[in-house]
């Protein structure tokens, strides 16, 4: 907390850490110390979930261009995916499978196929 | 100063202890202390942002090691247990610890170590990273230290904007009320704090007369002590280390040097 720059978001989604695959509910993103990155200033970033306590937590300490390269991987990804009209998967793949995916404007909803 | 000799009797005791905080709380805390009667000076150390960790459980025997009832508390007690960096990502994510509640507990454990027989009834407080911000926080809001060490604590000078309810009030605007002594070291290539800041902050010293040591390191930036990460930078580290017992044998009277 040398620079005390923190910024946090409420998030939804999975982790997986040592003790296997827990449900995130906080990013936290500080700009600060890292604790194990050869470098004098990270960009850390902490995806936690506070119900599952302080182990529960995926951590990644990023060199400033990294971080910037991860927002752009990120955002490139989403526009990428959002930019397409997805529909029902066909017949024959969810054959394959007993789930459907679903897009709905960049949103994935799994639904049973059945 | 008695100087070590390979002939002499030698023995210290660490362990976790459970101390006062702030409000009548209960916090752990690891202390370590010379074997023997003493008298001895104290010293309470303020762990630093990354946690309390191994580092600063080894610094607290290093104190012990060099004659001092040296004590730790753990300041992020009330975030609960964990591996320590687990904890700190806690604790950096709820934004930090209020600055009341450290000077809470500092205050606590200043006042165990004087309770203990063994006291020569000196105490100083070491911190580094933000542990020297609140070192000095600690030295301006709390009467009974008698000499404190800041080792580049960032953020003792704060725009409007840094401060929140956790952070009421820079560390440099308290000031006036220091305390005792101030030993200061910090790195030319610090970003928090810069050399701009220090320099601020040493204006500040001089302004109100108080007495101080700073030391600006070249060639060193954040965190130059930490042999365990990449900042670590050797001839200064050696160096600023001999300036913490020097400050402290002088205004705390070590009475001997392993």
């Amino acid at each position: 907390m040398c620079t005390g720059i923190v910024e946090n978001r409420r998030i939804s989604g999975s982790g997986k850490g040592p003790n296997g695959w827990f449900l995130l509910e906080q990013a936290s993103v500080s700009y600060d110390h890292p604790d194990h990155a050869q470098a004098e200033r990270a960009v850390i970033i902490d995806l936690l979930s506070e119900e599952a306590g302080p182990e529960s937590r995926i951590a990644v300490e990023l060199t400033p261009q990294s971080a910037r390269d991860l927002v752009s991987a990120i955002l490139a990804s989403l526009s990428r995916g959002e930019a397409r009209d997805w529909e029902p998967e066909t017949k024959a793949s969810s054959d394959q499978t007993p789930l459907n995916l679903r897009w709905k404007r960049g949103v994935p909803e799994l639904t049973d196929a059945a | 100063m008695q100087k070590y000799r390979t002939d002499m009797y030698e023995g210290m005791i660490a362990e976790t202890v459970m101390v006062r905080g702030r409000n009548n709380t209960g916090i752990n805390a690891y202390f370590g202390r010379p074997l023997g009667s003493g008298p001895f000076p104290g010293v309470v150390l303020i762990h630093h942002a990354p946690g309390w960790d191994e580092w600063y459980r080894e610094t607290t025997r290093k104190f012990a090691h060099h004659g001092f009832l040296a004590i730790s508390p753990n300041i992020y007690y009330q975030f609960g247990h964990g591996a320590p960096e687990d904890v700190a990502a806690k604790v950096r994510a709820a934004g930090g610890v209020p600055d009341d509640d450290v000077v809470g507990d500092i205050r606590e454990s200043l006042g165990y170590l004087k309770s203990l027989p063994q006291t020569n009834g000196k105490a100083g407080v070491f911190g580094t990273c933000s542990g020297g911000r609140q070192a000095i926080l600690v030295a301006c809001r709390t009467k009974g230290f008698d000499a404190a060490v800041d080792c580049w604590g960032g953020r003792v000078v704060m725009s409007q904007q840094e401060l929140t309810p956790k952070y009421p009030v820079a560390p440099i605007d308290y000031t006036k009320d220091l305390s005792c002594p101030l030993l200061g070291l910090f790195g030319e290539e610090d970003q928090s704090p810069t050399p701009e800041q220090v320099a601020q902050h040493e204006q500040e010293l001089k302004k109100y007369g108080k007495t101080y040591e700073f030391h600006m390191y070249p060639k060193a930036g954040h965190g130059f002590f930490y042999y365990e990460r990449p900042g670590y930078r050797q001839e200064q580290a050696v160096d600023g280390w001999n300036k913490v017992w020097a400050f402290f044998e002088k205004y705390l009277e070590t009475p001997e040097k392993p």
